[in-house]
């Protein structure tokens, strides 16, 4: 998201750079930057205009220490204000009543169906619960199908009643995660605009009836300046307890996230960021801060590859590729974890300074990895712990096996050497990680 | 001819212009009330045209999602003009913004919201967009609105991507009356195939093609969308006659790289609006016709399936500004 800023930033503060303090003349050309930045991402005209002055007013009361150049202090003014604008602290799901009722509401089309089904994952995954999914959403076409679609591929159990009254189907939906020992219920409402006053009731009536731990609103982030409304709007009917934004991966600079908290004091909890029902992260302020500012966000990046590679497994593969033990067969292995992560360039742009490398536009074609695994199946185990002993007929057989070229197989041969010369070096400490 | 008796003229229109123009007035409501009372307001708290003046017309464009980038040429270009022509009055500079804000729009052409429909045989529109647009629904409110015109419609679910996608777009197709062909977790182009083939055989005048919503960076799906291109084209010769851009009103000013990635793909022939019944203002079609030249074909107005009606700039700009003729 928003790496935009990031990068108009750095060519701004080049002026404040040269000079020794920070003056009004000198961060006039970052003030604006910022402020084209945060209006191009979508954030809430009223918010850009405090933030800009708040920056502003800081910046040209801060004073200069030795240890910080007046460009640093600039970005470190810029960062305190992003952190307090997207709230400081993690906001935590409730937990506290068992069972935990969970609703979630939002317009149609934000995702709500979607998220449900990660949100269950979640907490099946990440914090050992047992959930259940309950459909009320009764309006939109095969909504009910969709919800069961997505529980079947989690096999998480669905409650559902077809078309009936949500108040009905939530009060037996308690009942059976009660007998059936549910931690959590999961209930996926219709969606709705925030000025349809019948189906804003049939909210405020679920509202009252069950009074949810959570009423979370599922906001797309490439939502517009109507945003508050819509977020005012929810909130004055339900009380929401928070926030996931949705749809943060792609190109969305999810602006929207920076005007949440600061217009309404609704925390952000969630963000969904990829199409995968793994792809659902809690939101954490100062990682979205400098994350923001291309600072990187390798805390997410450790979130991520956790739960996925053990850590018993990535010490020993480490082990191996410093002993430069490190073989096609443990090549193979990594690159299993690593599809395991979803799409790289996901992980690619949590990078510190992705962007400046060039590296958040990047594309890895899946079909390119496919084939390399492909390549490395086609060998025999003892091809891929010598890989030395590969050549030209059995280079043919393998090309055939993948169905690939030979070029192809010289190509992953090479790149693989050089890849062995590279963790040589670094265990040599002639070359340093890029973090 | 300026744009206040282009207004005054739409009033005089025929009934049944005047019924579409109700429509949208309907729809426009929410969105009207909004901008026009604030626009209003503003004439009414500087009479004199000032520095604060322009701040907080930027500030209401800017709010109406117009695009950053069309409102700040548009209030240099009004800037200029207020220097240049001497204006004073806001109330007179309310009816110069109203003429321009309609200028960017109709600026360079290409404004036709008619279909383009095939010579003979059947007519193919292929609908795209990113997750969550309406693109289902919307097909839906299309095959209707033809098939009320004596028109034989065909959808096809070739969203197999989306969980309950197909069925969705299959209980529409119970409900409008039409014929359907899909089928969930295939490829696309296969169904795709399959309904065209379906369609020549049938008698088919409107086949309509869902399409998974993609985001429009993901290379692989973009690749999909040209194999289905592929396809189309194989089967009728210089189809699909359209290709749909969905876009929710909603969105901000990621609307305007939605709508340039797709131009870039694929061969976008005009955009959908949709939910511009919320309070949205969909001000962002103005900078994507600015910028990427596309016209709007035709806007959501509501959940109804009769809710949707060709696009006219005119009775937009008329939905969001009667109050102030």
């Amino acid at each position: 998201m928003f790496e935009y800023l990031g990068d108009r930033l750095s060519k701004a503060i080049q002026n404040i750079k040269k000079m020794g303090r920070i003056t009004e003349d000198n961060i006039q050309d970052a003030m604006r930057e910022i402020r084209m930045a945060l209006l191009e991402a979508d954030v809430n005209y009223q918010v850009v205009k405090e933030f800009v002055n708040k920056v502003k007013e800081k910046a040209l009361g801060a004073e200069v220490s030795k240890s910080l150049r007046p460009d640093e202090l600039f970005i470190k003014i810029v960062k305190d204000e992003l952190i307090d604008l997207l709230g400081n602290d993690q906001s935590q799901l409730e937990t506290s009543k068992n069972p935990t009722l969970l609703m979630l509401v939002g317009l149609q089309g934000s995702g709500k169906t979607t998220t449900a089904g990660k949100l269950a994952n979640y907490l099946r995954k990440k914090k050992s619960k047992k959930p259940l999914l309950v459909a009320c959403d009764i309006y939109r076409p095969a909504a009910i199908s969709q919800l069961k679609d997505i529980g079947s591929s989690l096999n998480i159990p669905v409650y559902e009643e077809g078309i009936k009254d949500p108040l009905d189907i939530i009060k037996n939906a308690l009942e059976y995660a009660k007998t059936n020992q549910y931690d959590y219920i999961i209930i996926d409402t219709a969606g709705r605009l925030h000025i349809d006053e019948q189906l804003m009731n049939e909210l405020k009536n679920i509202a009252t009836t069950y009074n949810p731990s959570e009423i979370l609103l599922v906001l797309d982030a490439m939502m517009g300046q109507d945003a508050i409304n819509v977020i005012n709007g929810f909130n004055e009917a339900l009380n929401l307890t928070g926030c996931i934004l949705t749809k943060l991966d792609g190109n969305t600079k999810g602006g929207v996230a920076l005007s949440v908290r600061y217009l309404t004091n609704v925390p952000i909890k969630f963000v969904g960021d990829g199409e995968k029902l793994d792809n659902l992260s809690e939101f954490y302020p100062v990682r979205m801060a400098e994350r923001i500012l291309d600072m990187g966000d390798i805390m997410g990046i450790a979130e991520k590859v956790e739960g996925i590679i053990s850590e018993e497994e990535a010490i020993n593969q480490t082990k191996r590729m410093q002993s430069g033990k490190f073989d096609l067969e443990d090549f193979l292995q990594t690159f299993k974890q690593i599809k395991k992560l979803g799409p790289l360039e996901n992980i690619i742009k949590l990078l510190p300074q992705a962007r400046k490398m060039g590296l958040n536009d990047i594309h890895i074609d899946p079909k390119q990895m496919a084939h390399i695994e492909a390549i490395i199946l086609s060998m025999t185990p003892y091809e891929r712990r010598h890989p030395e002993i590969l050549k030209a007929s059995r280079k043919q057989r393998i090309a055939k096996g993948s169905g690939r070229s030979v070029e192809e197989v010289n190509r992953l041969l090479n790149q693989f050497e050089e890849m062995k010369k590279m963790m040589k070096m670094m265990k040599n400490g002639q070359m340093k990680l890029p973090f | 001819m300026g744009l206040f008796n282009k207004l005054k003229n739409i009033i005089k229109k025929t009934d049944e212009e005047k019924e579409q123009l109700n429509l949208y007035d309907k729809g426009l409501e929410k969105t009207r009330k909004e901008f026009v009372s604030k626009l209003n307001l503003l004439g009414i708290k500087y009479t004199k045209i000032s520095e604060q003046y322009f701040e907080e017309l930027e500030n209401l464009l800017i709010m109406a999602d117009i695009g950053v980038n069309t409102v700040f040429d548009f209030m240099e270009k009004l800037r200029n003009r207020v220097k240049k022509e001497n204006i004073s009055d806001t109330k007179y500079l309310t009816e110069v913004i109203i003429d321009e804000l309609f200028i960017i729009y109709v600026d360079e052409g290409n404004l036709t919201d008619k279909l383009n429909e095939a010579p003979s045989g059947p007519t193919i529109i292929l609908m795209v967009g990113v997750n969550g647009v309406g693109k289902t629904t919307t097909i839906a409110k299309l095959a209707y609105k033809y098939k009320n015109l004596g028109k034989k419609v065909l959808m096809i679910g070739a969203d197999t991507f989306r969980a309950g996608a197909v069925a969705q777009l299959k209980l529409w197709s119970e409900k409008v009356g039409c014929d359907f062909i899909g089928k969930e977790k295939t490829d696309p182009s296969g169904v795709i195939y399959d309904g065209l083939e379906y369609a020549l055989k049938n008698d088919i005048d409107l086949v309509l093609i869902d399409t998974a919503g993609r985001l429009q960076n993901k290379v692989n799906l973009m690749n999909e969308l040209e194999k289905m291109n592929r396809v189309i084209g194989k089967i009728i010769p210089n189809a699909p006659h359209e290709t749909l851009l969905v876009i929710d009103a909603t969105t901000g000013q990621n609307a305007i790289m939605q709508a340039e990635a797709f131009k870039n793909i694929t061969n976008i022939t005009g955009i959908v609006l949709t939910k511009l019944d919320g309070t949205a203002k969909g001000g962002i079609v103005l900078a994507i016709k600015q910028s990427v030249k596309l016209p709007v074909k035709f806007v959501g107005l509501g959940e109804g399936i009769e809710d949707l009606q060709p696009f006219d700039i005119e009775s937009y700009i008329y939905g969001l500004f009667k109050d102030m003729v």
